[in-house]
């Protein structure tokens, strides 16, 4: 069967790709859609939602569009939910290749040092990072991977520890292939599907996290993101629900997107685990 | 013998870990752009010359690195995680100070999630199939997604502002007088939107975690046996597949309390909660740097402290385990 039939045999998966589409669709239009910047007051302020045709959402204290910024909070989250994601995946296979391909020392060195970061508390860890090194796309980009890449290090770990011992891996041993190059070639190959899964439910997270510390405040000052919009809304709460209600159905649609399309995929990669993820 | 070479063995490991937090705050303290004094003096001491002298003192910054290192352990050791400026208190004052409101709130929440999370995914799998069980695993894969502080803010705007059944801020009603069973029942009336809202995700991820493991042991023989035999099925689920299958969530739980110092955080910040969650959150406001580390330092150490409880516990409540390793 192909793989994307698999795939579409889950609805959820295929609701989740569906809704992460838009998302990403007005992500990419957004200067198109909105060509003032989300932070420019472009109206009344606390206009409620549909109060003005011009805007369906409604404004802010300060007049400035919530559709807008719904529009280039999508661009924060995705960016930062897909880049730190391929960064901590770089640094989990890394770290997780070479101690299930070299074992003993490497090995036990490396996964300590994985145990100390899985260890402590991650988000507290990701603000103490993005608050030392100032706020900033890179900063919250990098916590965010530091924070996050342990799990692919003990997944890609257990992996390369198994096909090591296989009859390929040694057969490549014997022909007198580099460690590197037998890493790089013959069993990463064979990895990629469980690390893809594992990825994509960590893009999920890294959303929920950088919202999280935008709405403390953490976030970057020059890009609108839907964490800071909500974190904004906090003292309005009562006088304009919709500042807090629609960025908050925004991460809500598309972190609940990212989790389906893991789980579809999970399903069309790994048939034989079915049903067994929790 | 054996176990207590076990408990050594962890023991060690958790020093290190905590150890290895005290230095990676020493690092990010040198590693920050610009003077490490200023760094920590942050806009609390702008310009306050005596402050930053006192930070130099306080971590020997005139001296080689290792033996700033060296002042930095010892006093992390005796307690002495600096000085606020702001607070103009003792770090590990202000921490102690607050560290019971946030247990109390991590571990109200930690229970609530577990039971209800336990319970639903005891029923969800169950009734596997059923519209109960649709409902439940959708409602989990919802609030999986959803962002805690944005579920705390929906709380208060529903039932606190419109409703009006419950306080929205604070861990007591400010000028009450209250004292023993009165001030007893007004706290846990201003803790159940906190607990409600910060075990919500833990709920979620249990639910779906033990409807898996319930379907799983559900599928092994000896629960076919049972039912071979007769016995009824509320029987079997109790005796048979819950104690088997609760074990996988319990692993699990033990390992969230991280997370929950996470959510506490948020929680805590949208409910003005007076915990060291909130107190990170004000230090953030102030970049008040001592005072952010010596939170993150002691809620590692907090964290490193119950998984090794929770390790000891298993180790001795379940000897499949030490069969095992």
């Amino acid at each position: 069967m192909k793989f994307f039939q698999r795939y579409a045999k889950n609805y959820g998966a295929l609701l989740g790709l569906g809704i992460l589409i838009v998302v990403a669709a007005v992500a990419l239009a957004a200067p198109l859609l909105f060509p003032v910047s989300p932070w420019q007051s472009v109206g009344d302020p606390l206009l409620a939602p549909s109060e003005d045709p011009a805007f369906p959402l409604g404004t802010d204290m300060l007049g400035r569009d919530i559709a807008a910024g719904l529009a280039y909070g999508a661009r924060v989250s995705l960016l930062i939910g897909l880049i730190s994601t391929a960064v901590a995946v770089l640094i989990g296979v890394s770290i997780g290749a070479l101690a299930g391909y070299y074992g003993g020392r490497t090995d036990d060195v490396l996964m300590r040092f994985t145990e100390f970061f899985q260890t402590i508390p991650a988000f507290a860890m990701a603000i103490v990072l993005v608050a030392i090194f100032n706020p900033s796309i890179t900063s919250i980009t990098l916590a965010i991977a530091i924070v996050s890449w342990p799990p692919v290090a003990r997944l890609v770990r257990g992996e390369f520890l198994s096909l090591r011992s296989r009859e390929f891996v040694q057969a490549a041993v014997v022909i007198g292939q580099s460690g590197p190059r037998i890493m790089l070639t013959q069993i990463l190959p064979n990895v990629v599907s469980p690390i893809i899964v594992t990825a994509s439910l960590m893009v999920a997270t890294a959303i929920l996290t950088e919202s999280s510390l935008s709405f403390l405040g953490l976030g970057d000052r020059n890009m609108m993101s839907w964490g800071f919009m909500i974190g904004a809304a906090r003292t309005m709460l009562r006088e304009a629900w919709w500042m807090s209600v629609f960025p908050g159905v925004a991460i809500l649609l598309t972190v609940l997107a990212i989790n389906l399309i893991g789980e579809g995929l999970n399903d069309a990669m790994n048939p034989h685990l079915r049903g067994r993820k929790g | 013998m054996k176990s207590l070479d076990f408990v050594f063995q962890r023991l060690l490991k958790a020093a290190f870990v905590v150890l290895g937090v005290v230095i990676l705050n020493f690092l990010l303290i040198h590693m920050a752009p610009g003077d490490p004094a200023s760094v920590l003096a942050g806009e609390a001491g702008a310009g306050d010359a005596k402050y930053i002298a006192q930070l130099r003192a306080q971590f020997g910054l005139d001296q080689p690195l290792y033996q700033q290192l060296w002042t930095y352990l010892r006093g992390a050791a005796t307690g002495d995680l600096g000085f606020s400026y702001r607070n103009q208190l003792p770090v590990m004052t202000l921490i102690l100070d607050r560290l019971p409101a946030t247990l109390l709130l991590t571990g109200c929440a930690f229970v609530f999630s577990l039971v209800l999370g336990i319970l639903l995914g005891v029923v969800a799998a169950y009734r596997r199939g059923s519209v109960t069980d649709s409902v439940v695993m959708t409602g989990a894969l919802v609030f999986y997604a959803t962002p805690l502080f944005w579920v705390a803010l929906m709380a208060v705007l529903v039932f606190s502002l419109h409703l009006d059944w419950l306080p929205p801020f604070d861990m007591e009603t400010i000028g009450s007088g209250y004292t023993g069973w009165a001030r007893a029942l007004d706290i846990g009336h201003h803790l159940i939107l906190p607990t409600v809202t910060l075990g919500l995700f833990f709920t979620a991820i249990y639910t779906r975690l033990t409807r898996a493991s319930m379907l799983e042991v559900m599928s092994l023989d000896f629960v076919k046996t049972a039912r071979a035999k007769g016995v009824p099925q509320a029987q079997i689920i109790r005796r048979h597949v819950l104690r088997n299958a609760i074990l996988p969530v319990f692993t699990f739980a033990s390992m969230q309390a991280g997370q929950l110092v996470g959510g506490a955080v948020l929680t805590e910040t949208v409910f003005a909660w007076p915990g060291i969650g909130r107190l990170m959150f004000d230090a953030l406001l102030q970049r008040d740097y001592p005072v952010l580390l010596g939170v993150f330092l002691v809620t590692a150490a907090v964290v490193v402290f119950v998984n090794l409880i929770s390790d000891l516990l298993y180790r001795f409540v379940d000897p499949r385990i030490e069969a095992a390793s």
